[in-house]
């Protein structure tokens, strides 16, 4: 079997085994999932900044809480058809970013990251003391699950997680399709030497604001699938600690591969849930799997093992191999 | 017509005068080479042509169009090309795409395909860029600028840390480049020197010691003092 061939059946499983879980888990193992799925956009679209572009963003979470706070503050005065809170919940999150983009992406490297934090915690604070509209720190609770303007209910929570699955889908194969585009190829381009790319006539500026931004409209996104989840949205959801969580997720999964941040995602949630059954202290096993990723596997779960399966394919490349098997 | 004039240009770093009322004026499809000894500003002086790093003062004109604060992109634009002193290339792709990435933006006319045949690469396109050998890596870095299509070329030691036949190699890719490039060149192999340059300007301590012909240069006992530490004429050999 050749790789591109494994490759393919390797999607077609993931994909039933994706479209089939309603009918094999629980309620609460659905809801594991369908959170894993919706993270997986956040983690994903954060990918295109740390692993794709070498932007690393402390203030992700802000992307995805003022796309939750506009979709919960619609919900609230009682708008709740899908096909507007989605657009204004993504809009909002790419407002923001083309304003933050402006102001953080004239620093660099470890600056970048202080000045990304800055913001996420003035946001953050924002949220909390803005009360007569985000309900401080008391939040906005009670927050329906969305009209699509179809004849089924997405208080069924398997229609919920088809929903959520389908955005899923089509969030992994855009954002595959725009690091596969010239576009793409250019902004991995800044990544590997941005220098090299003003030489050669890039703007280079350019390019990492179209990457912020694409990475905010899909947190945006995330964001508004969140808030119809969870039914409720608090400053806590746009904090330092969510940002940094997620980036945990995506240097655990494997930074720069698109799909190892969504694994990232379902190992911490996984053990998270499982661990928290046993032991309040989950957090230190988190822990330790971080240490345990930089110090042996410093591309994450995903690069380890493209790094593995590549020793394999070289092993058997070369002439003798079957000789030393 | 003048390709490249610099005028007056100072850099300061802090209290150190790195270049100081340097004057360069390079006319199209002359080839130029840049000597001096090691701190005497010469890479500091291609960065502010290319615009990596701002002048303190002093002006750049490319074709008669004034660049001084315009930034290296722009410039990359107007047909400056360039190459650097240590690799910069992007390790993680392979010579095609990196070669892609150098045609992509300034739409080159160039065919990839021919352009890596003509230059012997072609058999290596699909190696990544940080699996091949030092000297391949130092023609890929000469490659990337040429595959810009360049009207300017700047070359920052093309030939650094090259074996003799590595050297000779790259000194045939430089010599085979059409007149229509102008081409800048640091190099500290005089031999590449006096083979390739139209003219020769000398730097010392941030400042331009003489400007000649090779000829002349070679001559200059100043010049083999300060670069040499002789006044022998063998010192060049």
């Amino acid at each position: 079997m050749t790789p591109c061939t494994s490759s393919r059946l390797l999607r077609l499983v993931v994909i039933l085994i994706l479209l089939v879980l309603p009918f094999v888990l629980s309620s609460y193992g659905l809801s594991i999932f369908t959170k894993v799925l919706i993270f997986g956009i956040l983690a994903m679209s954060l990918d295109i900044l740390i692993g794709y572009t070498g932007l690393v963003s402390f203030n992700h979470a802000s992307f995805l809480g003022i796309s939750a706070y506009t979709v919960g503050i619609l919900a609230v005065h009682g708008i709740n058809n899908f096909w507007l809170t989605l657009p204004a919940g993504i809009i909002a999150a790419l407002l923001l970013a083309m304003v933050l983009g402006l102001l953080v992406l004239r620093s660099s490297d470890a600056y970048f990251l202080m000045i990304t934090l800055a913001f996420g915690q003035m946001l953050y604070a924002l949220a909390w003391r803005w009360r007569s509209l985000t309900g401080g720190d008391d939040g906005l609770a009670g927050i329906p699950r969305p009209e699509i303007g179809l004849p089924i209910s997405m208080n069924d929570y398997h229609n919920f997680y088809y929903l959520v699955l389908i955005f899923f889908g089509l969030s992994f194969y855009a954002l595959s399709k725009f690091i596969r585009s010239s576009l793409g190829r250019s902004i991995i381009g800044v990544r590997e030497s941005e220098s090299r790319m003003q030489a050669l006539g890039y703007n280079t500026w350019a390019l990492k604001y179209l990457a912020y931004i694409v990475a905010a409209g899909f947190a945006g996104l995330a964001g508004v699938l969140f808030v119809y989840f969870n039914g409720f949205i608090s400053p806590e959801d746009l904090s330092w600690s969510l940002s940094g969580m997620i980036m945990l997720m995506v240097i655990i999964g494997g930074a720069g591969t698109l799909i190892g941040p969504v694994i990232g995602v379902g190992v911490i949630f996984i053990l998270q849930n499982f661990i928290s059954a046993y032991t309040e202290r989950w957090p230190l096993f988190i822990g330790i799997i971080f240490v345990i990723c930089v110090m042996y596997a410093r591309n994450g779960i995903v690069g380890y093992l493209l790094k593995l399966e590549a020793k394999r394919r070289r092993c058997n490349e070369s002439p003798g191999s079957k000789e030393h098997l | 017509m003048k390709a490249l004039e610099v005028k007056n240009i100072c850099k300061n770093f802090g209290g150190l005068k790195v270049l100081q009322n340097v004057s360069i004026s390079v006319e199209t499809g002359e080839r130029r080479a840049i000597i001096g000894p090691n701190g005497a500003g010469k890479t500091t002086l291609f960065n502010i042509i290319s615009g990596i790093t701002t002048a303190s003062s002093g002006e750049i004109f490319i074709f008669g169009k004034k660049v001084t604060t315009l930034s290296p992109y722009h410039r990359a634009r107007l047909g400056l090309g360039r190459t650097f002193q240590k690799n910069n290339l992007f390790s993680d792709m392979s010579l095609l795409e990196n070669i892609y990435l150098a045609m992509r933006i300034n739409k080159s006319p160039l065919n990839m395909q021919d352009f890596l045949q003509q230059w012997g690469m072609w058999n290596r396109r699909n190696i990544k860029v940080k699996k091949l050998s030092y000297g391949e890596q130092r023609q890929v870095e000469l490659l990337l600028a040429l595959a810009q299509a360049p009207k300017i070329l700047l070359l920052d030691e093309p030939t650094a840390g090259m074996s003799p036949v590595e050297k000779g190699l790259i000194l045939q890719m430089i010599k085979g480049l059409d007149r229509s490039i102008t081409i800048l060149i640091i190099e500290h192999d005089m031999e590449v020197v006096f083979n390739l340059a139209d003219r020769i300007t000398v730097l010392h301590l941030g400042q331009v010691l003489c400007e000649a012909t090779p000829e002349i240069v070679k001559a200059k006992p100043r010049v083999q003092e300060i670069y040499l530490g002789t006044t022998g004429e063998e010192g060049w050999h």
